[in-house]
């Protein structure tokens, strides 16, 4: 479970996150949605302590993510799995070493240990023989599974994801999603997913919070947000006139 | 203020890089990996340039002592001590600026604009110290082989140019050479090698790792980078031979 509680962040006079409040809970999937530039990015950059907030607590499982040192903090990161907008898989390594290399960093296993490990991890992405292939070589969808395997391969307990869909077809973004959904139950995890995808919401939207200007503007479930009475949520789901006509 | 502000931020830098290490078989064959990258793959470079301005260091000595109550071995020896003293530390460094400069800051400034490095610091590494400590171990070793190279090619370039143009035999070139050699000089090249090492591959990773946008960005990382390693290549090649040489 992760807390967060009034977090405030900005840079000079521009407010991007403003008294932020939300919680996400275990085995299940935490949807943040907003328009672009709302400040679901820097919200999750802001949980993963990527950029110190100016006020606030972030809570992961009782354990404060904000007073605490950095050798603390490590701790915490090691139980963190993150997937980038972008993927982030490192380009000098192949597939085989980007999701061998939390293991690597963090783990005294075995090198045998470690390539088994990855090949679970990468079958459980549905990804063969790609070992030896660089991101370079892949698909974008295929890069997003490379980066969930990197992601899950030291059994994370908190899973941010940073628009997964994102540049991605609406069969592919289906397939990541699915596979999101999978992970989650099936490990227990606390997921934590931006989107701005109205298929991911309605598929797999288990909690959601819609975030308008950095502030939580509304906060529910997949079922609740088609009737829910926010200008700025509904303007988000159906932004034309026709689309609002057609849904109602 | 801006240069303040700068020069803070650049100690805050080198901080991060030499705290909180990683373990310690993570480095040593990443540096291993980069002594190929920013020395071995310059050898070629190196070598051709040391050779050419060698030899026209000697061409130019030469032009410039008409007089003829002049040993002609003090062709060979102002060669000698020009290559030594300044070519080859200061001028490949400074072309070593150009090609491992350019290449550290824009490599870690792509890293940074592709989340890379978030990336790093969300598994809990210290993202400075991983990428950037083991290319100053790296150049601090390998920038000072190079240098001895090009030395050792500068004074074969040179002799070549006196031999072939026949303004200074083989002979009064070794004279030359040898005559008080001090190995105190070599000593100053290797010190002066090692901190201008330090500054190229510091303050390119530290403009790199700074960049903010995305690849128009990155090209005006690896600008700076250079533009300011060379700068202050040029202060610190001062500064050190004030200190060593006056």
């Amino acid at each position: 479970m992760i807390r967060v509680e009034n977090i405030n962040k900005s840079f000079g006079d521009k407010h991007v996150l403003n008294n932020l409040s939300a919680h996400f809970s275990a085995g299940k999937i935490n949807l943040i949605i907003g328009k672009s530039g709302s400040g679901k990015t820097m919200a999750i950059k802001c949980m993963l302590g990527l950029h110190p907030i100016d006020s606030g607590s972030i809570i992961f499982n009782d354990r404060d993510f904000i007073n605490i040192s950095d050798r603390q903090r490590k701790e915490i990161r090691k139980e963190i799995g993150m997937v980038f907008q972008g993927s982030a898989l490192f380009d000098s390594m192949n597939i085989q070493e980007n999701v061998m290399f939390p293991l690597k960093m963090t783990k005294s296993m075995s090198v045998s240990d470690m390539k088994k490990r990855v090949d679970f991890c990468l079958n459980r992405v549905d990804l063969k023989n790609v070992h030896t292939l660089f991101p370079s070589e892949l698909s974008g969808g295929m890069q997003k599974r490379v980066a969930i395997a990197r992601a899950i391969v030291l059994n994370p307990k908190y899973l941010f994801c940073d628009e997964p869909n994102s540049g991605l077809d609406p069969v592919t973004s289906k397939v990541i999603d699915d596979l999101l959904k999978e992970i989650t139950y099936e490990y227990g995890i606390t997921t934590v997913i931006n989107t701005h995808d109205m298929n991911s919401v309605i598929e797999i939207g288990d909690s959601i919070v819609f975030i308008q200007d950095g502030k939580k503007e509304w906060e529910g479930d997949k079922k609740s947000i088609t009737t829910a009475n926010n200008k700025y949520l509904n303007e988000f789901i159906a932004p034309s006139k026709s689309l609002r006509r057609f849904s109602g | 203020m801006g240069f303040l502000a700068t020069t803070g931020k650049y100690v805050l830098f080198l901080k991060r890089v030499f705290s909180r290490f990683e373990k310690r078989t993570v480095y040593l064959p990443k540096i291993i990996e980069e002594i190929n990258i920013l020395g071995i793959s310059s050898i070629g470079f190196v070598a051709f340039v040391s050779v050419f301005v060698g030899a026209v260091v000697t061409l130019q000595v030469a032009y410039n002592m008409e007089n003829p109550l002049l040993p002609t071995y003090l062709i060979g020896l102002a060669s000698r001590d020009s290559i030594i003293l300044e070519f080859s530390p200061t001028m490949i460094s400074l072309i070593l600026a150009g090609k491992i400069g350019s290449h550290i800051a824009s490599s870690i400034g792509t890293m940074r604009v592709t989340e890379q490095i978030d990336a790093l610091e969300v598994m809990g590494i210290n993202s400075a110290s991983y990428l950037v400590f083991p290319k100053i171990c790296a150049a601090v070793f390998i920038n000072p082989f190079l240098i001895i190279l090009s030395i050792a090619l500068g004074i074969v370039g040179g002799w070549l140019a006196g031999n072939l143009t026949g303004i200074c035999p083989t002979e009064e070139f070794l004279i030359g050479l040898q005559y008080e050699f001090a190995p105190f000089t070599m000593f100053y090249a290797i010190i002066k090698t090692i901190i201008f090492a330090f500054i190229i591959t510091t303050v390119c990773a530290f403009f790199g790792y700074h960049t903010k946008g995305g690849a128009l960005e990155v090209g005006q990382a690896s600008t700076k980078g250079v533009v300011y390693t060379s700068i202050l290549i040029i202060i610190f090649n001062y500064l050190i031979t004030n200190l060593l040489l006056s």
